[in-house]
This record gives structure tokens, C-alpha cells and sequence, in this order.
């Protein structure tokens, strides 16, 4: 072990051709005890691109992310990362890794500065390039100002934060964000996002693990989404989303007592098939395939048949409807989130 | 050791010296704990206690302090472990590439500084009593040496321990439990005051042999006579803690290493 961190002490090791993925996993297996958590995942991530991990609550992301990160050893299957085994070079790995987990990895009882110094010792920049590296990544963070302050004083975001700028001392060319904005209240979740674009704006990989469609949404290239150990589907928001056929129209009425009427209305507009009425909430949907003919054609026929309309919204898909759709049950996302996903035009 | 260990392991040695340097009131009441103990002993207790062949209950209670005190650091070891493996900054040094027992020679070094440190305050309320040492410079030494030796040994029995028990809570277990194993000796009375087959135990016990030994080397009283161990407890002294050394050093370091599995 020793010897293999001489030879590549400053990363001096084999670099990868910009067409190699950064990250490959095939038929990786882990089980625990009583419990398979991985059955056999498969995941390619492409160099200089975010990807999203996303599935439910013991889907197996988190142990697929520490299974890449060196922290757990998988029992089938294989796991790359930037060009090393995980078992067979662990070392080589952890050189060109950064890792934040769902808690933040640090010491709570010392200061930021403290913490990064000592990291930063622990990749043997040795002393005073440690401090240095410690003093422009507390500015970059806007944490340096904290001072001698302990960590456990810090806030939410700024310990997150924190988090992020440790894994950054060695500038990784692959980073592991395991559900990075659990926990934080939406002001943290924005800083935690904006310092991720910053980071993928630099080049770095980054392989993302959330429960949150939106922010799957917001900063991935591509998702792939596992359920059950194993990945159920892999592609770009927009390709996910297309597999459930296209957009949604929904239309609220003045009068529940007209939906009836407003349904075969829209169905003739639009030529969908199915048209789902909800009386409670005076509301109709349909699936459309071409969004601005179904969205005028609904306007005039509605009109043409004297049916008054409350609002008249036209929306893609929600990752969380694709996820449900895929999964067979509700994300755990909450449904505030799903909500500002959705793009609204309003008449 | 290769010099990424040593760096590493220096380290970790001073992440604990930052600690220490922002809890200072721990740090000083681990360091009183014990002299409440041997002040307790000397002058609520020591009136009635009668030293075995004779002498001041006071000089056979230093020593037997003094080995008390680094079975206890037993518990300091287990505590710092468990809190350290229950934090998250763990799985930062683990997808680090540092070296790998970094994190438990950093301990080490912090913890057995920490006993000597305490070994230092006690010598210096012993003779502040009017304790005084009766051997010469090299049996005094050697002395420190055996009760540092023991400690080291509480070291691996610590951290095998406290790896053992997963949870902060369950350290209050052993906590609790230390108590009779520690007084189940020859350290605050004569094993051959208590009830025969419970006095066989205490002559036995690890602490017991460092306890005679040290009362052997500084020449106070209650040293040696009566059984086996006690007539051998110089060399019991080296034994004990090596064999506990040995079961409990590569046990800890294993479970360690497995830590990720």
C-alpha cells in the first residue's frame, strides 16, 4: 500500500483518454447480513457529466455510492472509478475521489479551518500548502469568516458546505454527492447547488445520489433510476420523461356540471384517447402528444362550446411521474418539490 | 512504520491535541478523577485500613493508585473510540488515502500522554501527602515504565472494547463494571483480608502484580509475600500486560480493517 502511494503521491498515475467513462459499474452485488441492497447494478457515467442516482428510501444508493468511495467491499460484480478497481486499488482511487456523504464528514469540534489543515495534511500537502489550500477554500465557501468557531456551531448549509470544500483539497476529478441537500432548508439546498454547477462548470464528474426529482432535474445530465438494487432505467430527464408519451393538458372549469361535455370536447380538440375527469376539483387531464396545437385547439374548441374555463395549464411530465410510472410507487419526494418542477402556462 | 504512517499518525496525534486544547475542563477533570480517589482513600478510609506487615496505609495506597489509575484510562480509550467511529469525519479518513492505523496510533499516542500526564500529577500529590519513594532513580523508573506498560495494555483492551460495544451508551456498561474488577485487588486492601476464594482472585488480578511490583521498587509496604503471584509480581507485571497485549493488539487492529465490510 505503501508503496503504490509513493509512485503516485501527486496523482502522477495512469489518466484516462476523454472517451473512457469515469465511473463503471457492472453487476455489482452487496449484500448485508439479512438484506441484498445492490442485485446486480449496472451504471456508466461519462467524464465531466453529472449523474443522478435516484430511487427511494433503501433502493441502494447510498451503498453503491460508498461501495465507489472505498468505504464498503462489494461481493460480486465490478466497480471502476476512474480507471481503478476499487478493491484491487483502493488508494489510487481515494486519490482522485472526494466523497460528501448524507452527514458531514468532518470534525464537529474543531473550526473549519482546522478541519480542512488537517485533511489537507492527510493528502500530504504537507503543512503550509495545507493552510493555504485551507484559506482559499473557506473564501471560495464564504466560510472565512468563521473563525475559531467549532463546527457543531455551524448552520445546516455552512456545515455542508464545509463538507463540499473538504472534498475538494485535491481538486478530484470525481465527486460523490450522497443525497447532499437532505436536510437543508431551501436556502441551503440553492448554495449546495450553485457550488455543484461551479464544480461541473471546472469539468469534475460527479455522480449524485438524491431523492429529490428536482434535483435530479436541475443538475443532471443523465438519471438513472434503481429500485430494488438493480437500475430500472438510465437516460437524460427529457428521454425519461418522453417514455410516458408526451405532455399533459389539464383544463379547471367554472362548473363541475360541465365536465362531461368539456371531456369530449377536448378529446375531439386534441385527439387524445383517454381523458381523466375530476369532479371534486372541477378538473380534466389528458396526455397530448403535440403541445401548442393541443393547447389552442382546446382553447377554441372550449370556447365554441360556451364552457367557461378556469385555467388552462399545459405541462411536461414530472420526473416524479416517471419515477411512479417505473417504480410502481409514489417517490419519497415530497410534493412541494414535484410542484415547482412542473412548467406551467396558464391562459 | 513508513514514514505516510508516521506522518498520519502525527497527525491524528495533534487533531487530539486540538481537542484537548478546546475542552480543557475534561481534560482536567480525567486528571483530578484519580486524586479525588487517592484522597478519598488516604483520609476517609485510610484510618481504619491496616497495611499487611505493617507500616503507613498511606504508601501502600499511592501505588496502588497509581495502577488503578491506568486501568481506568480503560475507559477514556473505549469512550474516545466509540465517539470517533460514531462520527461522520471517520468515513472522510477512510476514503482518504492515508494510512490506514493512523487513527488508532494517533489514539494511542494521545491517550498514553494523557495517563503519563496523569501518572506526573498523582507522584506529585503521593509526595505532597508525604509519600515518600525508598528505591534509587533506575527502580523508580522502572517503576513508571511497569505502570505505562500496563496502561498500554488497557489501550488494546479499550479500543478492542469500544469497537466492541458500537454505541457511546454501552460504554457506560463497562463504566460501571470497571469498578469491581478494579477493587478486586490488591490496590486499596490486602487480598488477605477478604474472603479466601475472592482474595485468590484479587491476588491474581493484572493489577495486583503491577501493584506489588511498583510497592517492590519504590520499597513501600505490602510488597510481596504470602503466594506465587505475589512473590513473581515483577514478572507478572511484564507478563500480564503482554499477554493482554498480544490477544487484544491484533484483535482491534482486525476489527478495524473490517470495519468497511
Amino acid at each position: 500500500m505503501a508503496a503504490s502511494r509513493g509512485e503516485t503521491r501527486k496523482g502522477e498515475g495512469k489518466t484516462l483518454a476523454d472517451s473512457d467513462p469515469a465511473i463503471v459499474v457492472e453487476g455489482l452485488r452487496k449484500t448485508y447480513r439479512d438484506k441484498q441492497a445492490l442485485a446486480g447494478l449496472d451504471l456508466t457515467v461519462a467524464q465531466g457529466t453529472v449523474h443522478a442516482v435516484l430511487g427511494p428510501n433503501g433502493a441502494g444508493k447510498t451503498t453503491c455510492v460508498r461501495i465507489l468511495a472505498t468505504l464498503l467491499r462489494h461481493d460480486g460484480g465490478r466497480a471502476e472509478v476512474a480507471g481503478y478497481d476499487v478493491l484491487r486499488d483502493p488508494d489510487e482511487v481515494r486519490y482522485r475521489i472526494g466523497l460528501v456523504g448524507q452527514h458531514a464528514a468532518v470534525d464537529e469540534e474543531l473550526s473549519g479551518r482546522q478541519n480542512l489543515e488537517m485533511f489537507g495534511r492527510l493528502y500530504h500537502l504537507g503543512g503550509r500548502r495545507a493552510a493555504a489550500r485551507a484559506d482559499e477554500l473557506l473564501e471560495r465557501f464564504g466560510l472565512a469568516g468563521t473563525g475559531t468557531r467549532a463546527v457543531s456551531q455551524y448552520s445546516g448549509g455552512m456545515r455542508r458546505r464545509l463538507d463540499l470544500a473538504a472534498s475538494l483539497i485535491m481538486q478530484p476529478r470525481i465527486l460523490f454527492l450522497d443525497e447532499p441537500t437532505t436536510g437543508l432548508d431551501p436556502r441551503g439546498r440553492t448554495e449546495v447547488w450553485n457550488a455543484v454547477r461551479s464544480l461541473v462548470d471546472g469539468g469534475t464528474t460527479v455522480l449524485l445520489t438524491t431523492q429529490y426529482l428536482e434535483e435530479a432535474d436541475q443538475l443532471a445530465d443523465r438519471v438513472c433510476v434503481i429500485d430494488g438494487g438493480r437500475a430500472i432505467a438510465d437516460g437524460t430527464a427529457e428521454e425519461l420523461k418522453a417514455r410516458l408519451g408526451g405532455d399533459r393538458i389539464e383544463v379547471v372549469l367554472h362548473d363541475a356540471a360541465q365536465l362531461p361535455a368539456a371531456a369530449s370536447v377536448v378529446s375531439r380538440a386534441t385527439g387524445a384517447a383517454g381523458v381523466e375527469t375530476d369532479p371534486d376539483r372541477r378538473r380534466l387531464g389528458a396526455r397530448v402528444t403535440d403541445r401548442v396545437a393541443a393547447l389552442t385547439e382546446t382553447v377554441r374548441a372550449l370556447a365554441a362550446a360556451g364552457i367557461e374555463a378556469e385555467d388552462i395549464v399545459l405541462r411536461r411530465p414530472t420526473l416524479d411521474e416517471v419515477f411512479l410510472h417505473l417504480t410502481g410507487e409514489p417517490s419519497t419526494a415530497d410534493t412541494t418539490t414535484a410542484e415547482t418542477a412542473q412548467e406551467e402556462i396558464s391562459v | 512504520m513508513t514514514t505516510a504512517t508516521f506522518i498520519d499518525s502525527w497527525t491524528m496525534t495533534r487533531r487530539g491535541l486540538a481537542h484537548w486544547a478546546r475542552q480543557p475542563v475534561q481534560v482536567a477533570v480525567q486528571l483530578v478523577f484519580p486524586v479525588m480517589m487517592l484522597l478519598m482513600f488516604a483520609y476517609f478510609l485510610g484510618g481504619g485500613m491496616t497495611v499487611p506487615g505493617g507500616g503507613d496505609y498511606k504508601d501502600y495506597l499511592v501505588p496502588g493508585t497509581l495502577a488503578l489509575t491506568m486501568v481506568f484510562g480503560l475507559e477514556g480509550t473505549m469512550l474516545a473510540i466509540t465517539q470517533d467511529l460514531n462520527r461522520g469525519v471517520i468515513d472522510r479518513f477512510r476514503s482518504m488515502p492515508m494510512a490506514r492505523s493512523a487513527v488508532l496510533v494517533g489514539r494511542s499516542v494521545l491517550d498514553m500522554l494523557q495517563s503519563a500526564l496523569g501518572l506526573l500529577v498523582l507522584l506529585g500529590v503521593g509526595l505532597a501527602m508525604g509519600w515518600r519513594w525508598h528505591g534509587g532513580p533506575g527502580d523508580v523508573l522502572l517503576a513508571v515504565g511497569l505502570l505505562l506498560w500496563l496502561r498500554f495494555a488497557m489501550l488494546w483492551l479499550g479500543i478492542f472494547l469500544g469497537m466492541a460495544a458500537g454505541r457511546p451508551e454501552m460504554v457506560q456498561a463497562v463504566q460501571i463494571l470497571v469498578w469491581p474488577v478494579g477493587f478486586l485487588s490488591n490496590v486499596f486492601a490486602s487480598p488477605g483480608t477478604m474472603p479466601d476464594w475472592l482474595g485468590a482472585i484479587a491476588v491474581w488480578n493484572p493489577m495486583s502484580a503491577t501493584a506489588t511490583a511498583i510497592r517492590e521498587l519504590f520499597g513501600s509496604p505490602g510488597g510481596g509475600g504470602g503466594s506465587w503471584a505475589a512473590d513473581h509480581a515483577q514478572l507478572l507485571a511484564v507478563c500480564w500486560p503482554l499477554a493482554l497485549t498480544a490477544v487484544f493488539l491484533p484483535v482491534a487492529v482486525g476489527r478495524y480493517g473490517r470495519l468497511s465490510r
